[in-house]
């Protein structure tokens, strides 16, 4: 099975301090320690236990700058075959649709039976997925946190939805699912991985390697933008419970009794 | 799409590469999900589980710098320097000493050892399925290495082994222990390295000795009580131990200059991270010029410490001779450690001094880098000869 995973180099949140940048269009990206996507790499893990199971190959690619080429080789450390960088200044702040449309002008320069993204990335949106199985006129489930191949036609995916329950599908080949984080353990990297992949060349395709008008992505062709970036004011209504631990306990049962939490 | 900085950079010698950068990032991502959220239970506990060594083994992490066809990675000086930072960065040197004892253990079989003997006791190291310890400090001395008392005497393929080693790093768990024992005179011409497995009869353990800090690696006296040793566990030639112990102590510095140097900058971070949060006579504490100055103190020394130890890690990764310099490093990078150390304590005030405090734990296991592998003292001697 060929499978695509799309991934995205993000803002490590564990390692930074996140602040609104001083123009209020976006974090501030002095000294940011970045990552991948962890819902990304969910979605390597997952193709790459696939792919161990009835054989074929997993294909990384991500749209970024030259900086986002160490993902690729991370998830490649990982176990991942090959990478494919998607750079070009015209595809700088790109909106959900413009990166959609670059990813699948590259799905089409290859044959891939699955396409997989995370189900989200730093800003949330949660729009790739999607977008990109409507562009490409393929079946898409989101939210996916099991998957189990019938046949070379056919999966059977687990869809995790609203409290905490489980749907299952059928869904035919070519699809693109989008990862929900838990569907697996992703492994580590280590050291033998590292070294398979520091001098392999990762080929980097730009707009016109990809036959896209420049004008129909990036900055020019983005039909969504951001305004404005704020840390929103705190509102009222936490109270402070003061006093001995028994005290705060009594208070509390006190105050739940009067709510209604308590009977 | 040029990233804003790597555009405006322009290329100076780099220590790390971006391979180099690719451990850190693993090491790293390990050590947050399989270390931090247990590093408290396990130095409570005085150690971390056995499966530890399996999971870092597995992944390759134990002996970067070890040949590949041992188990290694046959990595360069800055792995090992990535990898002991980003243990550290668990925030306890305990774990980082005992999961690194092989470090030390093992280059003498590496570097002197015959291909048997590296089967047997370099390979399953470095696989993580059996730990190894170094004994050299006995209960009579540590620094004067030369005088060992422990003796092995030779009785046919044996050698009979007597003596005790004490402050054992990995001392408990060991299934090996690389041991200085002197089979020749007196003096530093008698001395000679033997593996001795743990289940020789004779060979014994103490109680786990209880530290100021490291208190997530299990240290230990062991007595050798006519432990009957096969003559083949001899590393390298008889009465030439001594030089394979000089030669060894270089790296253990190194790493431990290293290890003083990520003590400070994480007590630095804390210092930092706390001043600015804390509020004292209705201001934040960086809101205090003294306590500003305090900070740009501690962080230039900091910086200072670790470019000194990366220049001279460099000069050794080239094959220079740094003995002059490597003990320099140790007494300024702890030197370093022990001033920033207590600072940071001091700027946390009572929280400091509580347990559960990064800050609490650091100062007291940053009190061990300035005596083992050689003291303070001992590297002034070292040094005095060489200028």
């Amino acid at each position: 099975m060929e499978i695509l995973v799309c991934v995205k180099r993000v803002p490590d949140t564990s390692e930074n301090e996140i602040e609104v940048g001083s123009d209020g269009q976006d974090i501030d990206r002095d000294d940011l320690v970045y990552s991948v996507n962890e819902w990304d790499n969910y979605a390597v893990e997952e193709a790459i236990q696939i792919v161990d199971k009835v054989g074929g190959k997993v294909t990384v690619v991500t749209v970024g700058d030259d900086e986002s080429e160490e993902v690729l080789r991370r998830e490649m450390a990982m176990g991942a075959n090959e990478g494919i960088l998607l750079s070009d200044d015209a595809f700088e702040s790109s909106d959900g649709k413009g990166i959609a449309a670059i990813l699948k002008a590259a799905v089409e320069k290859g044959s891939y039976d699955l396409i997989m993204t995370g189900a989200q990335a730093d800003a949330g949106a949660g729009q790739v997925g999607g977008m990109l199985a409507a562009m490409l006129d393929q079946p898409y489930a989101s939210l996916v946190n099991s998957i189990e191949v019938i046949d070379d036609k056919k999966l059977k995916v687990g869809r995790e939805i609203e409290g905490g329950n489980q749907e299952m599908n059928e869904i035919q080949m070519p699809c693109v699912l989008s990862i929900q984080t838990g569907i697996n353990e992703p492994r580590y990297v280590g050291i033998r991985g590292i070294r398979k992949v520091a001098s392999v060349d990762i080929p980097v395709l730009g707009a016109s390697d990809l036959g896209i008008d420049s004008g129909s992505v990036g900055n020019a062709g983005a039909s969504v933008k951001v305004q404005d970036y704020f840390v929103p004011v705190f509102g009222d209504g936490a109270e402070m419970l003061e006093g001995s631990t028994e005290e705060i306990i009594d208070k509390l049962i006190e105050l739940l009794k009067a709510q209604g939490g308590l009977k | 799409m040029q990233s804003k900085n790597s555009s405006v950079k322009k290329p100076y010698q780099e220590y790390f590469s971006k391979e180099h950068d690719m451990l850190r990032q693993a090491m790293r991502d390990f050590v947050k999900k399989e270390i931090l959220p247990n590093i408290e239970e396990w130095e409570e506990a005085g150690e971390f589980p056995r499966e530890l060594y399996k999971k870092v083994g597995d992944l390759g992490f134990l002996g970067v710098t070890f040949p590949e066809e041992l188990g290694g990675a046959s990595g360069d000086i800055f792995d090992s320097i990535v990898v002991n930072e980003e243990l550290m960065r668990s925030g306890s040197g305990g774990l980082a000493a005992g999961l690194g004892s092989l470090g030390i253990a093992l280059p003498p079989i590496i570097y002197k050892g015959t291909q048997e003997q590296k089967e047997k006791f370099v390979k399953p190291v470095l696989a993580g399925d059996r730990i190894a310890a170094l004994g050299i400090t006995e209960p009579g001395g540590g620094s004067d290495v030369a005088n060992i008392k422990t003796t092995a005497v030779r009785d046919g393929d044996h050698y009979i082994v007597n003596g005790s080693k004490t402050f054992i790093t990995s001392g408990i768990r060991a299934d090996q222990l690389t041991c200085a024992v002197r089979t020749g005179g007196e003096g530093a011409h008698g001395i000679s390295f033997l593996v001795i497995e743990s289940d020789t009869p004779g060979y014994s353990v103490g109680s786990k000795l209880k530290k100021t800090g490291w208190w997530a690696s299990d240290t230990a006296e062991i007595f050798l009580d006519n432990c009957r040793v096969p003559a083949e566990n001899m590393i390298g030639e008889e009465n030439m131990g001594f030089y394979t112990i000089m030669e060894n102590f270089q790296m253990e510095r190194l790493q431990l200059c290293v290890m003083a140097n990520i003590t400070a900058q994480m007590a630095l971070e804390e210092a930092m991270k706390y001043a600015k949060k804390r509020e004292a006579f209705g201001k934040q504490l960086t809101g205090f010029q003294v306590i500003r100055h305090k900070l740009v103190d501690m962080a230039t020394q900091v910086e200072v410490s670790r470019e000194f130890t990366y220049r001279i890690a460099a000069k050794i990764n080239a094959g220079t001779n740094q003995v002059k310099e490597i003990s320099m490093a140790k007494n300024f990078a702890c030197d370093v450690s022990d001033k920033v150390t207590y600072e940071a304590v001091q700027i946390f005030g009572g929280y400091g001094y509580m347990r559960g405090y990064l800050v609490e734990r650091l100062y007291r296991d940053n009190r061990i880098l300035s005596i083992g592998g050689g003291t303070t003292e001992i590297m002034k001697e070292i040094i005095s000869k060489l200028i």
